[in-house]
């Protein structure tokens, strides 16, 4: 077995050392097949980082109640008499102020785009003061909280980054009203840095909601107290809402676009790699051609098929898998952290996350150029080791 | 020498044909001969005369259409593939015409080449290589590669590597072919010594009536059969 490794390791070596003597068409495979990671990883990581976005504030330990029949917040509306029999369920965590809920209104308003002066629609949500304990990865990143009763805003660090109007201390006039923009925070890169929040009192007047809500957060006990606390709400005949762990309710609105994003990126990366895959299979039928007198050689002094079939996958291989790592880095370079936003068709409004080019992602680009190397390489490979031995040893 | 010398190669109603298309080529034809052990026969004839066609039988890099080709014990037309490629790791040497060296590797590597496939040690390879390399005068080129050297040095490279694995016997495919005169006549030298003092069987296919003239026997070949022998 030493002895068979030890051929394949062998030939394999030598038909690596030839590579910089037939540099033109390795070239062209590796920048062939870097492109199309690039590309696949660059589309995946758009889908990756709005995926990142749309989940990262998600948690177990959270409900989001809306009203029965509701998929989104839009289309969902509960009273507050409902909103305190929903505080009032058990399962929810207490301080002394009282259960850790917050009730909340949601509107859209327009705004500008930073990037291309064209209005987007920007999502302003009234909360209230538990709000930050109930979520628990809000933080202050410039000025301060907004206080209550008062036309103040704070902006999600995304929605200030990306959109005019929202730097801290500027005044701008949202529908009837004006309002002065008090504190930037962060959401960890989650679904809130894109948003606007107020106090829903002051909310619900400016925009002419009477008393009324969208939905109500709730920090449960535990991630284990939901399941009881579902059954207890659904149970309730005071109440017609639907309940979803949060994460469960950010990942199911991240469904669509994701795919979405993730179809066309496959898509035009597939495209690429039928191109990518010719210039592999040109260049190691080249390189076969080009070594058909050394291939013969070998076959000749007794080296079997099977070595001389591993040799020139071994050298497609490499060339795919530097094309993959040129490909994946230059990919983290050009795309991860790079600031974009899109519409969230579930809330028509606009969402702003950073491209993520994750580790599990450039492991995913490295797998396909493998593969692109592997194709490109076994029918060459198998040319090679069917070259008739008495002629192939006269080629010029 | 023996006096006694046996028969090494034995070619029986050997018939090799060709498809081309619809046409069929037949090269070599009810061919027989006989090759004794020790010998340093030279193969000659005008192009398409089928002397590299037996020489490809011989060495196990061909198979007949028809007919026996039986080397020493073994009878080679019926190996499949695997078994004979074994066969000519273990029992043939090979001169090329162009040498046939791997550029990548330098001299000692290419004469190593063969051993590869043996399950020889790395220090025994490694002497293997050392003496082959003595034998053709290149001790002193171990590691130049291929394009530093002249032409009659790659082809002694070539020789050492044919004979590193003390082979039954060298095919030798126009071995000066590609020689000045002054650089075939050396190889020629070492071709005959490798025969006269090594006692190795060697088969040369040649052009060259000087080259011929070196070889204990001589076979002519045309349209496929033997026209004339021409003993020493």
């Amino acid at each position: 077995m030493t002895h068979w490794f030890q051929q394949i390791v062998s030939v394999s070596l030598f038909n690596l050392r030839g590579i910089p003597q037939r540099k033109g068409s390795a070239l062209s495979a590796i920048v062939g097949i870097a492109g199309v990671v690039l590309v696949l990883t660059g589309v995946l990581a758009i889908s990756e980082g709005f995926k990142k976005a749309m989940t990262a504030n998600g948690s177990a330990d959270v409900a989001v109640i809306l009203r029965g029949g509701s998929d989104t917040e839009m289309n969902s509306g509960l009273t507050r008499e409902e909103t305190r029999v929903i505080s009032d369920t058990p399962g929810i965590s207490r301080t002394s102020k009282g259960a850790l809920t917050s009730a909340e209104l949601f509107v859209i308003i327009n705004l500008p785009k930073r990037s291309t002066g064209t209005d987007a629609n920007v999502p302003f949500r009234g909360v209230q003061e538990n709000a930050f304990n109930v979520r628990g990865k809000i933080r202050m990143v410039a000025g301060r909280r907004f206080e209550t009763g008062k036309n103040e805003i704070i902006a999600g660090a995304g929605a200030a980054r990306a959109f005019g109007g929202l730097d801290l201390g500027n005044k701008i006039r949202l529908g009837p009203n004006v309002w002065e923009v008090v504190g930037i925070f962060a959401a960890e890169g989650g679904i809130a840095d894109s948003e606007l929040w107020t106090d829903a009192s002051v909310l619900q007047p400016a925009y002419h909601r009477g008393d009324t809500f969208q939905s109500v957060y709730a920090k449960l006990d535990s991630a284990g107290a939901y399941p009881a606390f579902e059954k207890e709400l659904l149970a309730n005949p005071r109440l017609n809402v639907k309940v979803s762990r949060l994460d469960d309710f950010y990942a199911d609105q991240s469904k669509m676009i994701t795919r979405f994003i993730t179809s066309i990126g496959v898509f035009i990366a597939a495209m690429m790699a039928v191109g990518a895959l010719f210039a592999a299979l040109n260049t190691m039928y080249g390189a076969v051609s080009a070594r058909t007198r050394e291939i013969a050689t070998l076959r000749a002094l007794g080296f079997s098929a099977v070595p001389v079939i591993f040799s020139v996958l071994a050298e497609s291989m490499a060339l795919a898998l530097l094309g993959g790592g040129l490909g994946a880095g230059a990919a983290w370079l050009a795309f991860d952290g790079y600031q974009a936003s899109t519409m969230n068709w579930q809330s028509f409004s606009q969402v702003t996350f950073a491209f993520a080019v994750t580790p599990a992602l450039l492991v995913q680009a490295i797998v396909w150029a493998a593969v692109l190397g592997l194709i490109g390489g076994i029918f060459p490979a198998i040319r090679a080791a069917r070259l008739p031995i008495s002629a192939a040893l006269r080629a010029s | 020498m023996s006096a006694e010398k046996r028969a090494l190669v034995m070619i029986e109603n050997v018939t090799r044909t060709f498809h081309r298309g619809a046409e069929d080529i037949h090269v070599l034809a009810d061919l027989d001969l006989e090759i004794q052990e020790g010998e340093f026969l030279a193969l000659m004839g005008p192009s398409g005369s089928g002397k590299s066609t037996l020489l490809n039988l011989i060495g196990g890099l061909d198979r007949p259409t028809g007919g026996r080709v039986i080397i020493g014990e073994h009878r080679i037309d019926r190996l499949n593939d695997r078994a004979l490629a074994a066969w000519r790791a273990r029992h043939v040497g090979f001169i090329f015409q162009f040498y046939n060296l791997l550029p990548v590797l330098t001299a000692e590597k290419n004469v190593e080449l063969p051993l590869l496939l043996s399950p020889l040690s790395q220090a025994a390879r490694r002497k293997h290589v050392q003496l082959a390399l003595e034998v053709v005068g290149l001790s002193h080129r171990t590691r130049h590669y291929p394009r530093t050297l002249s032409g009659g040095e790659q082809q002694r490279v070539g020789i050492a590597r044919a004979i590193v694995t003390d082979p039954t016997l060298l095919h030798c495919d126009e071995p000066t072919g590609d020689l000045d005169r002054k650089s075939g006549d050396e190889i020629l030298s070492l071709l005959q010594a490798l025969n006269q003092d090594y006692g190795k069987t060697i088969i040369m296919v040649t052009h060259d009536p000087h080259a011929s003239a070196r070889a204990s026997r001589t076979v002519h070949l045309d349209k496929g059969r033997l026209s004339a022998e021409a003993p020493d």
